[in-house]
């Protein structure tokens, strides 16, 4: 493990989480472990139809149950803006006219106990008008096709998306374009050129611990929730919105998340529940089934056409994309996914033409959104794997083919945005001794590599405040939501770092809107690069303070002062914190307060703001392949990961450990299959996740650390970057081994086992 | 034709995390609810819903039960482990520990039933291998950790294995 002696205290060393105690006693408390005095329990009926006009809602029966306090139907919601979308406000509360997709909440009931809210919906009589639906990019694509949404959605309230670009009449809801140089002439000149066409499949995020979220109005009209949420901010401006409140008026509390994954960012369940929860007049709370999470969001599937050209000296020449995302019923964050996904297809390498278009296509489908590497590894399968069929094309060895493609640090990635931050060169290096890419692999095995980078969301804003007590504890108030990544634990250590205190004496509060500070979101791999550097400012702050106190009272000139285990001191002198405090303010009390903020703002970049950091992953595979079957088996795993600098080096492994499994899990495992317009496997049973067998019996994370990251202390992201590479990475080793190109995921036996078979005819060179 | 009478409740007597418990639960009371709104023992958590992803493991007799899918009634007579048992007073369980110590917990959500999981296949086979433990995994799922910290925290609570001499 890396640790930094010496030089940092805390940075750098795998402290225990600040939170592993009361979560393996099992006195951590999540959403569904709230409970409020008086408080009701909720339930949805959801559409059983993909595409149907309702033709008549009848709750009265459900009304007239004993232990019912509310029953809501679209066209009772006459007290708010039933609409809502943080990129479009596309979505209703509850399906309005139409249901667009198999499992859109139709009804929602709050009773005294789950049981009576489920009696009250046996009650529910809904007559629908079934329509055509559209379940697939081709369908949703044909000319002709039925029309997902027919009216005008109104904006979200993100400024980078306000113009979005939708084509009238048809399900195209946003496009993207990125042009460089001249596509066209470059393909003429290239010495060779490959077309093909990849596809991602729809995956679930299945955090272990579904959607909730607990409402409550108090006397005076406002609105308090206690919600399951990445982002606490964004879902306060979309109650603003609903229920025409100040923000000021609203409270979103944001308890210990059992994971995330994107799949909590923007507003799901809360407005529901606050609807539900200011008719019944009494505290709500809003608990989904894994089965519902199915019917809440997804990852975008994509197909992704693409075209690579490349010189005779393996310089890649130009890279032109046209990607098609599936985004479901409803835009969510969607359109921002297709644009940052589509915007760095071009990944880690110089390309000096390049000409990208996707599309957000709505389907009637469970809405997709973000989903950790948001939108980034749908267009990566395909380049990826097309890089090693290049390297093939050109006799060239496919580790050295990247490398001399490679960005340099400090180059332009694209006008107007951040250069690369990290050394790329050296990531490749320490993936390709890690995986001993110079050895061959064994009879019956192959290895397989891939690259990405990422950008992170830009402009955004992350705040903090400090406060140091009279007794030299210290309060970290950061709106960082804890979902398991171990940021409560990372801030406490810089703050602790810069503070010159033992990481006990500081306490990261929990987020909550009306108490903690602004942050965006808690995605994006930003979190410790963001609001990691605001900690450190507002640290930095309280420590300016004290020892301008500590000048006063000795007469010496601040910059001759430091701090030290919890004191000021000179040469001479030493002043311990509550001393100093109890100096400046003539008693006991009082306390310091620090603050700071990260807002890099808006630039020229093609995305509206330049990325805070660039985050680079790359992976390593070795594969055996059971031909019988056609199951692919990872055997060693390799993923380096150019993160600046570990704050605490275990979580980083953490991270990148867990994002490999995931990534496995799409690879090899994971897919939403729907059937005429029906989801067939929305629970665990039929949706296999991975499981500790399929862990491969070598797994090896790395992380390059330069100290070059614009977070603190030299840091930068990580966590959703391991993920990436996974897929091309085991696609690739399973081309080397078997001559077999897959460009369908997941990998499934019964896939791999089809495409072996076709081997035996002749085919074109994979 | 004889109509059986449904018992409106039973009385079920048992004991949860050593000490004795005497409750009256419907015949359709899962342990999970009970355990959760009766005896506000909130560890065991409710996930899948289908006894696939193990949040909601706990031990009866010390034999891992999935409480979202087992009836309260048929604890009656039976030990009841939950997390919320397995540390000695502020002593840690050196599962609990070594979960700790090797990064094994992060969301948290399915630590409760890893640690409950882990603890009945330790008391089976003190020294299993890495793939026994991954095996004996099979019904606890996480989303977060990958299972490499969570494997490597079980084994290091692994009785080394004496050499045959």
């Amino acid at each position: 493990m890396t640790g930094h002696p010496g030089v940092f205290r805390i940075v750098g060393q795998s402290v225990r989480r600040t939170d592993a105690l009361e979560k393996v006693t099992g006195r951590a408390r999540y959403l569904s472990d709230m409970e409020l005095p008086g408080m009701a329990h909720a339930r949805l009926l959801r559409s059983p139809y993909a595409h149907a006009r309702l033709l008549r809602v009848d709750v009265g029966a459900a009304r007239e149950v004993p232990g019912v306090y509310a029953v809501l139907a679209a066209s009772d919601l006459t007290f708010c803006d039933p609409f809502y979308g943080p990129a479009l406000r596309d979505r209703p509360l509850l399906a309005t006219e139409v249901v667009r997709y198999e499992g859109e909440p139709v009804v929602a009931v709050a009773a005294v106990d789950e049981a009576t809210a489920a009696e009250a919906l046996d009650l529910v009589e809904v007559e629908y008008e079934e329509l055509p639906a559209v379940t697939t990019l081709e369908e949703a694509l044909a000319p002709g096709a039925p029309v997902v949404h027919t009216g005008e959605p109104l904006a979200g309230h993100f400024s980078d998306l306000s113009s979005l670009r939708a084509k009238p009449g048809t399900n195209i809801c946003h496009q993207f374009d990125y042009t460089r140089g001249d596509v066209a002439a470059a393909l003429t000149g290239a010495h060779l050129v490959l077309e093909d066409t990849y596809t991602f499949p729809r995956v679930q995020h299945y955090s272990m611990e579904p959607h909730g979220a607990l409402a409550q109005w108090d006397d005076e009209g406002g609105l308090a929730v206690w919600a399951a949420t990445q982002n606490p901010f964004s879902v306060r401006s979309e109650l603003a919105k609903m229920f025409a409140l100040n923000a000021s008026r609203i409270r979103i509390a944001v308890p210990l998340l059992g994971g995330g994954f994107g799949g909590k960012t923007y507003a799901k369940l809360e407005p529901l529940a606050a609807a539900l929860a200011r008719v019944a007049r009494r505290p709500v709370r809003l608990l989904a089934s894994v089965e519902d999470a199915f019917r809440t969001v997804r990852r975008c599937s994509a197909r992704v056409r693409l075209t690579l050209a490349l010189h005779r000296d393996g310089r890649i020449a130009a890279l032109a994309c046209e990607a098609d995302f599936d985004i479901g019923a409803y835009a969510d964050i969607a359109p921002r996914v297709i644009q940052k996904g589509t915007y760095t297809t071009t990944g880690p390498y110089r390309v000096p033409h390049v000409k990208l278009h996707s599309n957000a296509v709505y389907t009637n489908t469970t809405p997709g959104g973000a989903f950790r590497g948001f939108g980034v590894p749908q267009l990566v399968w395909g380049v990826e794997s097309m890089m090693d069929v290049a390297a093939d094309r050109l006799g060239r060895d496919p580790v050295d083919l990247r490398r001399q493609n490679l960005l340099a640090h400090g180059e332009e990635f694209a006008p107007g945005d951040t250069p690369v931050d990290g050394k790329l060169e050296e990531s490749l290096g320490r993936l390709a001794e890690a995986i001993q890419w110079s050895t061959a692999a064994a009879p019956g095995r192959a290895k397989g590599i891939a690259a990405m980078m990422k950008a992170s969301v830009a402009p955004s804003v992350s705040e903090a405040i400090v406060r140091l007590h009279a007794d030299g504890s210290a309060n970290v108030l950061v709106s960082t939501v804890e979902m398991g990544q171990g940021a409560r634990t990372v801030m406490a250590q810089i703050a602790a770092e810069v503070l010159a205190l033992p990481l006990d004496r500081i306490r990261v509060v929990p987020p909550d809107t009306s108490i903690t500070p602004y942050d965006q979101t808690s995605s994006s791999s930003r979190s410790t690069t963001m609001v990691g550097r605001a900690v450190q400012e507002a640290a930095q702050d309280v420590v300016d303070q004290l020892r301008k106190i500590a000048a006063e009272m000795l007469s010496e000139p601040a910059a001759r002062l430091t701090v030290l285990d919890g004191a000021v001191v000179s040469d001479e002198h030493r002043l311990a914190y509550p001393d100093l405090l109890d100096h400046h303010f003539g008693m006991r009390g009082g306390e310091l307060i620090g603050r700071g903020v990260v807002a890099p703002g808006r630039t020229k970049a093609a995305l509206g703001g330049s990325t805070p950091f660039w985050e680079v992953a790359m992976g390593g595979a070795e594969i055996t392949l059971d031909e019988e079957t056609g199951a692919i088996a990872i055997e060693s795993y390799a993923s380096v990961s150019d993160v600046g600098r570990c704050i605490n080096p275990q979580q980083c492994e953490a991270q990148d450990e867990g994002a490999v499994m995931q990534g496995l899990g799409h690879t090899l495992l994971e897919e939403m299959v729907y059937e005429g317009g029906q989801l067939l496997n929305a629970d665990l049973a039929g949706y296999r996740v991975p499981r500790a067998g399929d862990l491969p019996p070598h797994l090896e994370t790395l992380f390059v650390e330069n100290g070059d990251g614009a977070g603190p202390f030299g840091a930068k992201g990580v966590g959703e970057g391991g993920l990436i590479p996974v897929s091309p990475a085991v696609g690739n080793a399973l081309a080397r081994l078997t001559g077999v190109r897959m460009r369908e995921l997941p990998m499934t036996p019964e896939r791999v086992w089809r495409a072996l078979r076709a081997r035996t005819r002749p085919t074109t060179n994979p | 034709m004889s109509v059986i009478p449904i018992r409106s409740s039973s009385s079920v007597r048992c004991t949860v995390n050593g000490r004795p418990v005497a409750l009256e639960v419907r015949p359709e009371a899962l342990l999970l609810d009970v355990l959760r709104d009766r005896l506000e023992l909130k560890g065991a958590r409710r996930s899948c819903d289908m006894q696939v992803c193990g949040a909601c493991t706990v031990l009866v007799d010390g034999a891992p039960v999935s409480a979202c899918t087992y009836l309260a009634v048929e604890v009656d007579g039976r030990e009841v482990t939950t997390v919320e048992g397995l540390a000695d007073g502020d002593r840690l369980h050196p599962l609990q520990e070594a979960f700790i110590d090797h990064g094994a917990v992060q969301c948290g959500f399915c630590t409760a039933g890893m640690l409950l999981t882990a603890k009945a296949l330790l008391a089976e086979d003190p020294s299993p291998t890495s793939e026994r433990v991954a095996e004996y995994l099979r019904g606890s799922l996480c989303r977060c950790t990958g299972y490499r910290k969570i494997l490597d925290a079980i084994l290091a609570c692994a009785t080394p294995k004496v050499a045959a001499g």
